[in-house]
């Protein structure tokens, strides 16, 4: 990482964290002071705003200026924010609960708007602050105490409503992968836009190694893959197998096999305007296909915070009004004498 | 019938324009009203529109009435009107009740025929009878003569035929008295892109003034007299659009930049369409995906460091109250309209009503006191507006603007003030020196006002985290401390009743040796004031008095109160203002008026009511 004239202890606050011993928010927190460091925003000039849940505690450990605002709301919050003071860095910190049920309308527009924000989402699948109920990025059978038979509903992807909703940056990484989590936060605050960052995060009290089928270090080299844009898709602990194009669709190989070379492996391409592979990508889910960590799709777009202060500075120039009272002078009116 | 034009000098009339709501009746309304104010008139205007954008062309549920009162002490659009233009029989029908006895009914002839008389639900072939019109019914061949005057212009018949909005409103002019070239004036402007128009409708004005010269004969001629006005630059204006300028005023005297967080809903709209508009003043109003996000953006907005407004109405409040919760306790300076309409759910979205006071005052979990003001009139939106601003801004609160339908809509002539005319607002930024030692705190308060300092994001050293979880007193960090809880509490009432101190005190205009006060509250003022000077005149010992701040009240209101024997509350509700004034004031004696039909008072009705509770002791 680069050297700024930050340190993460810039962006500490003096407060205690209180979230529970083992709790993956400890880690991205610690991700989220180094990336912060890393991308130098001075800490008078960033925002942090959450919602409501375990996550969005997350404000008042930071030393910025930090809003912890009602349950689902943060993205709209956040978007009021950016767009009256664009000047500021803002990041927006939810939960699955938070963000995608009650705030799911409110997430969909931030990303289709495409507001300059960086919106986290820390996706441990249940709702832990409410103690224990199933989320809607729960497992369809998932039980809880708010369904104690297994749910009857299939989840979110959350990678597929930030593409559905037209998004333009969406990465992933895992709470215990600090290098990757700091990677990625910092290419979400570099992107130009609105960019999501999935974080896997493990709930230790009530939902404790729901990952586990991903993250377990005997098998998280088999089953994530690590993508840098511009480089090889290979994964594996020696980087043995790599993603080929199958048809339409994507397969995991191992180079070597099956008449496969390194030619047919995949270049990452994060870049480009068509979201047909980058949404592949972030669909494959640790099982037939390793799941995609890293930064999976980072295209540049015309930002709503950028256009309403082009649009405002064209009108401004073209009516030439200095104040109210100009501006209705220029209208219909008599004079009384 | 006459035998020669009989010019009449009155104070004021009242006209009402109806037809299908394609038939341009507002814009004719709006054409003779703007007019009328530019010959010094005051005005005073009432749409009343059906929620149905289009409804079955002749459908009495498609009826579209523009009514305005122009002349002198003119305070509301009139009760019922001296003139009724009726373009068709639906129209006729709907509105013959808004008719004064002797007033003039002008109708389209052309437009009364059998399956027209169907389509309104006629039994008989003589609607007037049917009806008992008990008025001068003028009917006018208006489609034959504007086909007639429009033979020759090439135009095709659906668009000659929507011309004849612009016959009729020659006609009017022609009654009283309007200048020509005024009204072309506005023409050239509203079709100045399209010639082929402009040219038609102008003809088609000119017959209809034409026809009534040449008619004179039949009915009255009226002169209105015109009020000494004061001096100085007037427009038209509605309650809608001044309620947007005074925030934008509010904007420059503040120095903070305005921001609108808002979501389309009827009668509120127009505030986000005209602060859209505004981007040609730096204005950002952001539509935002729900009444929700409107709120909550605006919220940002606010912890952003601007002046932060969400519009609505009475089901978009509903919505908003978790959010204005929020504002309340992270004392955030946020601006919150309410124009109301008839509830609850979603009601009679087009009709007025004052029927969310409630929900301002108390509409909220938890203790959350908020400030509210309500405009007088829809001139009185552009102060009340500037007043919302300046009270959030200095006072760090939500403020709920409870405008209405009516006054929302309704419009009047409006002197344009100088921007020195409104005083400065000044945010109450944290002191330099605090954040320089390191000393301040984010719940650090003005000990005498108790207002919370504001810190702008982006100042360097003043880095501070505001939530919804209770904070504590003195560092700001979150408590769940019993005592602070309740002190905090406390604190936060006590701030909104402090304001009291800085808005002005209750007004009251009558007789000195008045038993009886009638007051009211928000857009009733022109039909409460207007009745009791009635009632005064009638000899009757009626004092009046009209509220515009209603939390915190005036600091007067115990007093004034207290000078009479029967205090008389009418509102467009079931009796909430007067509850809320009882609660506080509970030896007050109070008789109500009360009416919720989705329209606004009558000045008749309300000097009956009086009457009879003046009789009754």
């Amino acid at each position: 990482m680069e050297q700024t004239a930050y340190t993460p202890a810039h962006y500490k606050s003096d407060q205690p964290v209180r979230w529970c011993p083992g709790c993956g928010d400890h880690a991205i927190l610690n991700s989220l002071h180094k990336a912060m460091a890393a991308l130098g925003v001075p800490p008078h000039k960033t925002a942090v705003i959450s919602g409501i849940g375990c996550s969005s505690r997350l404000p008042y450990y930071m030393n910025t200026y930090g809003f912890h605002t009602i349950h689902g709301r943060a993205a709209a919050i956040a978007t009021g924010f950016k767009v009256a003071n664009p000047e500021m860095t803002v990041w927006q910190i939810s939960g699955d609960g938070d963000g995608l049920a009650i705030g799911g309308n409110h997430f969909i527009h931030a990303v289709r708007r495409n507001i300059d924000i960086n919106m986290l989402l820390l996706n441990n699948k249940i709702y832990g602050l409410t103690k224990g109920q199933y989320s809607p990025t729960s497992d369809r059978g998932f039980v809880s105490k708010s369904s104690p038979y297994g749910t009857t509903e299939d989840p979110f992807i959350p990678a597929e409503l930030v593409f559905g909703a037209r998004g333009n940056f969406f990465a992933r990484s895992i709470d215990v992968e600090l290098q990757i989590s700091q990677e990625v936060l910092l290419a979400a605050a570099q992107h130009h836009g609105a960019s999501v960052v999935e974080i896997l995060q493990n709930c230790v009290i009530y939902n404790n190694g729901i990952h586990n089928r991903i993250t377990d270090r005997e098998y998280r080299a088999d089953r994530t893959i690590h993508l840098v844009h511009g480089e090889k898709m290979l994964f594996g602990k020696n980087k043995e197998k790599g993603l080929v194009q199958d048809g339409f669709l994507l397969k995991a190989v191992e180079i070597g096999t099956e008449g496969y070379t390194m030619d047919d492996v995949l270049v990452h391409d994060a870049h480009t305007p068509s979201n047909f592979l980058h949404q592949q990508l972030a669909m494959m889910d640790g099982t037939d296909l390793p799941l995609a960590i890293g930064v999976i799709r980072d295209v540049d777009s015309l930002t709503y915070n950028d256009e309403v202060e082009r649009q405002v500075a064209e009108v401004r120039v073209a009516k030439g009004f200095d104040s109210l009272r100009s501006m209705i002078l220029a209208g219909e009116t008599w004079e009384v004498k | 019938m006459l035998a020669e034009t009989n010019v009449k000098t009155l104070d004021k009339v009242v006209v009402r324009f109806s037809g299908d709501s394609g038939d341009g009746m507002q814009l004719v309304g709006n054409i003779f009203t703007n007019v009328s104010a530019g010959m010094g008139n005051q005005v005073s205007t009432f749409p009343d529109y059906p929620a149905e954008i289009r409804a079955p062309q002749g459908s009495l549920g498609g009826v579209s009435g523009f009514q305005v009162s122009v002349g002198t002490n003119v305070h509301t659009p009139g009760d019922k009107c001296d003139v009724l233009v009726a373009m068709n029989p639906a129209a006729l029908k709907q509105n013959v009740k808004h008719v004064k006895a002797g007033g003039v009914i002008i109708v389209d002839i052309d437009s009364f025929k059998e399956a027209d008389l169907k389509k309104a639900l006629f039994e008989t072939d003589d609607p007037f009878k049917e009806l008992g019109v008990n008025a001068q019914v003028l009917d006018v061949p208006v489609t034959s003569m504007t086909k007639a005057a429009l033979a020759d212009s090439g135009l095709d018949n659906k668009s000659i035929i929507k011309c004849r909005n612009f016959f009729a409103l020659g006609l009017v002019c022609w009654l009283f008295d309007r200048p020509m070239s005024g009204v072309q004036h506005f023409l050239n402007k509203k079709f100045a892109k399209k010639p082929a128009i402009l040219d038609a409708n102008t003809k088609v004005l000119n017959a209809g003034y034409d026809y009534g010269h040449n008619i004179h004969a039949s009915v009255s001629t009226y002169r209105v007299e015109s009020n000494e006005a004061c001096p100085g630059v007037y427009t038209d204006i509605n309650g809608n659009t001044a309620t947007a300028w005074g925030l934008i005023m509010a904007s420059e005297k503040s120095g903070r930049p305005l921001f609108l967080g808002s979501y389309p809903i009827t009668p509120a709209t127009d505030i986000l369409h005209e602060l859209a508009k505004r981007k040609d003043l730096g204005v950002k109003a952001v539509q935002m995906e729900d009444e929700i996000a409107g709120v909550c953006s605006a919220i940002g907005a606010s912890f952003a460091g601007n002046l932060a407004v969400t519009s609505t109405s009475g089901p978009g409040l509903a919505l908003k109250s978790e959010g204005i919760g929020l504002a309340v306790i992270a004392e955030l300076p946020l601006v919150v309209i309410d124009v109301q309409r008839g509830g609850p759910s979603t009601g009679l979205p087009t009709k007025t009503e004052q029927t969310d006071l409630m929900q301002a005052l108390y509409g909220r979990n938890g203790e959350s006191p908020v400030a509210v003001v309500a405009p007088a009139s829809p001139t009185d939106c552009f102060t009340m507006a500037f007043e919302a601003s300046r009270i959030a801004i200095e006072h760090m609160t939500p403020v709920i603007l409870l405008t209405d339908a009516f006054i929302g809509n309704g419009s009047s002539a409006w002197r344009i003030p100088d921007a020195d005319e409104y005083p400065e607002i000044k945010p109450p930024y944290v002191p330099a020196d605090k954040i320089a030692e390191g000393a301040w705190r984010p719940y650090d308060r003005n000990e005498e006002n108790l207002v919370r300092y504001w810190a702008i994001p982006g100042t360097e050293g003043a880095m501070h985290r505001l939530g919804g979880l209770e904070k504590d007193y003195k560092t700001g960090a979150i408590s769940t401390d019993p005592a602070n809880h309740e002190r905090m509490v406390q604190t936060r009432r006590e701030k909104i009743a402090r304001i009291a101190n800085d808005i002005p005190g209750l007004e009251v205009i009558g007789p000195d040796d008045a038993d009886v006060l009638l007051l009211g509250w928000g857009g009733t003022y022109g039909h409460l004031r207007t009745a009791a000077s009635e009632l005064c005149k009638q000899g009757k010992k009626v004092a009046f008095t009209h509220f515009r701040y209603i939390n915190p009240l005036p600091a007067n209101t115990a007093d004034v109160l207290s000078r009479y024997k029967k205090v008389i509350v009418a509102e467009l509700n079931t009796g909430m203002f007067a509850d809320y004034l009882q609660s506080r004031f509970p030896e007050v004696k109070m008789a109500r008026i009360n009416k919720i039909q989705g329209q606004p008072f009558l000045v008749e009705e309300v000097m009956d009511a009086v009457t009879k509770i003046m009789e009754e002791k």
